[in-house]
């Protein structure tokens, strides 16, 4: 028996560039950036004062059923909004063949927002300070007063699939994952495997996630990952630069609608590009250091060519993490190396996180419409910012313009936080 | 033709106890670890119960080399830590976690290649300690006791350790795992609630048999002896409010009586090797073998998806796929360990869906639920239920039945453990949110 080819069929973007696929490339190709100042909370004292914020954007445009969804967080509206935008260009909102027991979901999707405010309150008057610690009764007088069953309940990293299993009435085998910044392309390689299994016809897939909140920053500048460029936030995101100082923290989701090539053609569907291979690695290095010689990073690429039975020479566009991280970079670029050999110089490999921030679990799904993108106009999204390029990052980044090239086959990287790494292989149809 | 699987390793982790000596002698004692909480005054509360597992000291589940990274565990990476320590002794297993020795000599052999090894565990939404958390906060409380958040950026934060984050990634349960046992095959963390832990055995699973990895980790772990996370599960309403006098009775899954769960402590890790690796290390005492697989998604718009839909729809078709894979009847299957939470609709819909899949032998059919024992332990729980099917399929042994004096829609009452020939097992588990999903193991032949 063969193994079915799975197909891309419909995509959806909700990020800082832009609510629809056409606005966010066309600001990615120009070297748009959407980063600004953070004003979801008062972040002006906060090492990081600036961040890539989804703006004036609401849910209930794109969704058909919207009172299903009344108190979503931010990161469920996101999902929706994405997933109806990549079900409608699939041809599904016209489409009544689908088998709803055979429709799946496989997101790599964060979790919601904590209820900041009413959550610091109640930890404020649940603190003892003579024994240094939270007095559980104290805690509870105020949390019962304050909370509400909603906010808490959909900040369940489950919400946003079960929200658009709600929406879509989807019915079939349900997943999500979160495996930090790797969550969505991991999401797409699995959702591959589901439908390449025979477990489902159809998956939408992605992820979707906002870490803008006052102790998401703060996690990430304690942990010094943020760039602190207060000054100049739309230069602040610079992979692979020398000067480079940290990742900015992004919004949104990617969504994709994937089924077999047998059910595309079938249904008379718009074949936007293929899967063709799917790759997944542990570091088992280190908490907090990604392995120095890219060991997972490089294993994960080389898994995803042989999915593929693809060689190193099909090769034409590699998406980078490219976070602007020094170590992410660097190791990336090592890892590259190790992979494609000689052949590493000559791969334009750029990071579109220069513009979009860095949209954490989404971050791989939205990368990875790129690709499909790349290869349907033939052209290939810069590195922003790069005008110092750091001498242990010597490759092809496409720095500071887009460029028109021949794109048939493209890698997409994703790593994330404690060593995980996935690589996905898109093609041509 | 797809590579057979076996369960070689068990690692539950829960308030029966640590590792599978006192789980399998609590279960069939059918002995209730629900108590008060103590891990915090949980006098505030409607619900005052909870499931804790007993203290421990994590380092000793964890080598030498990683001790350090202890100190960026939240409890909920320590209990799948720990899981995981016992599943690959109970296994047999020398890997970097298991062999005191495996840092000294460069010469380390482990039993299976590293880059051959995967870990796929499921994860909930991990709560902040909130004393580690307000000890910091309320160095940026204004002179009125409110939170200033000015102060907060400019000095507050800098009280928490710098890896806070860290502890609290939901993907850090399997990346501690990794680290200790050196996997570096393919790795996951799903986060689907309740369903998480028999999604990622199910992960692996389908990783093995396409070849892709010859041993996983897999399973899950959470705690929710946290404030924040017990007042979220009181304001979903399915607390148990009206037990706090009688802990052990609380908990009554598919009874009539039944008015709600109690939230827990603890899950479980097992490890998977395709049957011909095992086999070829010389292992000859696997619990069963994983024979069934299926999952699905179950929508009831009309509650929002806050209850399951009536009819137990997604019981049904992953129940069928996973039998459809198995290649049985469910006919063939000889005992159940459900899911069962204890909360009316959701018990319902779960049982609606058995009678569909067993009709009118669903009676004969004993249904074990733990959540009567152990509580609701969220992601983890999937995997505890698995390490005891496992269990009962080699001492050929069903579980008690608690709580069920007046059982619904044609379920068995309670009854005591009791020999019986079990050849297939069925776990099933469901996630508040709709994601269901179930698996079948068979017994090895011996």
């Amino acid at each position: 028996m063969t193994t079915p080819r799975i197909v891309i069929t419909g995509m959806g973007l909700v990020t800082p560039l832009g609510h629809d696929v056409e606005t966010v490339w066309a600001g990615l190709l120009s070297c748009a950036s959407g980063i600004g100042r953070i004003d979801h909370f008062d972040a002006s004292t906060f090492p990081t004062t600036f961040a890539a914020q989804v703006k004036d954007y609401d849910y209930r445009e794109f969704v058909k059923f919207p009172e299903l969804h009344e108190g979503v967080g931010l990161n469920t509206s996101f999902a929706l909004g994405a997933a109806a935008q990549a079900w409608r260009m699939a041809g599904l909102d016209t489409f009544d063949g689908l088998d709803r027991a055979r429709l799946g979901i496989y997101l790599g999707s964060g979790e919601g927002s904590l209820d900041f405010e009413n959550y610091v309150a109640s930890n404020l008057a649940g603190w003892d300070a003579d024994k240094r610690g939270i007095d559980g009764a104290k805690w509870a007088a105020t949390a019962t007063k304050m909370m509400t069953a909603v906010r808490e309940i959909e900040q369940e990293p489950n919400m946003p699939l079960t929200h658009l299993a709600m929406e879509f009435d989807a019915q079939g085998p349900a997943y999500n994952c979160l495996t930090a910044c790797a969550a969505s392309t991991q999401a797409i390689g699995e959702a591959t495997e589901i439908l390449r299994r025979g477990d489902a016809d159809v998956m939408i897939t992605g992820g979707a996630h906002t870490m803008i909140h006052p102790l998401g920053v703060t996690g990430f500048n304690r942990l010094t990952a943020l760039s602190n460029r207060n000054d100049d936030p739309q230069g602040a995101a610079r992979p692979f630069s020398v000067d480079r100082d940290g990742f900015v923290m992004g919004e949104g989701s990617g969504m994709l609608i994937i089924e077999t090539l047998e059910h595309a053609q079938a249904r008379g569907a718009t074949v936007l590009a293929e899967i063709a291979g799917y790759g997944s690695t542990a570091d088992a290095y280190r908490i907090t250091d990604i392995h120095p010689e890219g060991r997972g990073a490089a294993k994960s690429m080389n898994l995803a060519l042989e999915d593929a039975g693809l060689g190193l020479e099909t090769i034409d566009y590699i998406s980078a993490h490219g976070t602007g991280t020094k170590e992410n970079d660097s190791i990336e670029t090592k890892a590259v190396k190790v992979v494609f050999g000689d052949r590493a110089k000559s791969i334009p490999m750029s990071s579109i996180k220069s513009m979009l921030g860095h949209l954490i679990a989404a971050a791989g799904a939205v990368e990875a419409i790129a690709c499909v993108l790349a290869i349907r106009d033939q052209k290939l999204p810069p590195t922003h910012n790069l005008n110092s390029p750091d001498p242990e990052c010597d490759l092809d980044y496409v720095a500071n313009a887009a460029r028109d090239a021949k794109v048939d086959v493209c890698l997409s990287n994703s790593f994330g936080f404690g060593g995980q790494n996935d690589t996905l292989i898109i093609r041509r149809a | 033709m797809t590579r057979s699987v076996v369960i070689s390793g068990v690692g539950p982790v829960s308030g029966l106890g640590l590792g599978m000596d006192p789980t399998w002698e609590g279960v069939c004692a059918g002995r209730s670890a629900v108590g008060r909480i103590q891990a915090f005054d949980p006098s505030g509360f409607d619900c005052q119960l909870g499931v804790e597992v007993e203290p421990y000291k994590i380092g000793q589940y964890v080598p030498k080399s990683h001790r350090k990274a202890t100190k960026v565990m939240a409890r909920d990476i320590e209990l799948a830590v720990i899981a995981a320590d016992f599943a690959a002794r109970d296994a047999g297993l020398k890997t970097k976690g298991t062999d005191p020795d495996a840092g000294k000599n460069g010469d380390f052999k482990p039993t299976y290649d590293q880059a051959r090894v995967g870990c796929h565990i499921g994860a909930g939404l991990i709560a902040a300690d909130l004393t580690e958390l307000t000890g910091a906060l309320i160095e940026a409380r204004k002179d009125d006791g409110g939170f200033d958040i000015h102060k907060w950026g400019n000095e507050g934060m800098q009280h928490l350790t710098p890896l806070w984050l860290l502890k609290y990634l939901p993907n850090m349960l399997a990346c501690h795992v990794t680290i200790i046992h050196d996997t570096q095959g393919p790795s996951n963390t799903i986060t689907c609630g309740e369903a998480s832990a028999i999604l990622s055995i199910g992960e692996s699973l389908r990783v093995i048999q396409r070849g892709k990895a010859d041993l996983c980790f897999c399973g899950g772990a959470e705690t929710k002896m946290n404030p924040m996370v017990y007042y979220r599960q009181q304001l979903t309403g399915r607390l148990t409010t009206t037990s706090n006098d009688d802990p052990a009775g609380a908990v009554r899954p598919f009874d009539q009586s039944a008015a709600g769960m109690v939230a827990g402590d603890g899950g479980g890790i097992v490890t998977l090797e395709a049957a011909e690796t095992y086999e070829a290390r010389g292992g000859e005492n696997a619990y069963a073998q994983v024979v069934g697989f299926g999952a699905s998604q179950s929508v009831n718009r009309e509650a929002k998806n806050s209850e399951p839909d009536p009819q137990g729809l997604a019981v049904v078709s992953s129940v069928t796929a996973a039998l459809r894979e198995a290649g049985i009847g469910a006919d063939q299957i000889d005992l159940v360990v459900g899911f069962g939470c204890g909360v009316p609709s959701w018990d319902r819909a779960e049982a609606a869906g058995y009678k569909v899949v067993f009709g009118d032998r669903l009676a004969e059919v004993p249904v074990v639920s733990l959540r009567s024992l152990v509580g609701n332990c969220g992601a983890g729980g999937g995997g505890l239920d698995v390490a005891v099917a496992a269990k009962a399929l080699r001492e050929q042994k069903v579980p008690a039945v608690a709580n069920r004096d007046t059982p619904i829609d044609g379920l068995g009452p309670s009854a005591p453990a009791k020999d019986a020939e079990l050849r297939y097992a069925l776990v099933f588990n469901m996630g508040f949110g709709g994601q269901s999903t179930a698996m079948i193991l068979k017994a090895m032949d011996r």
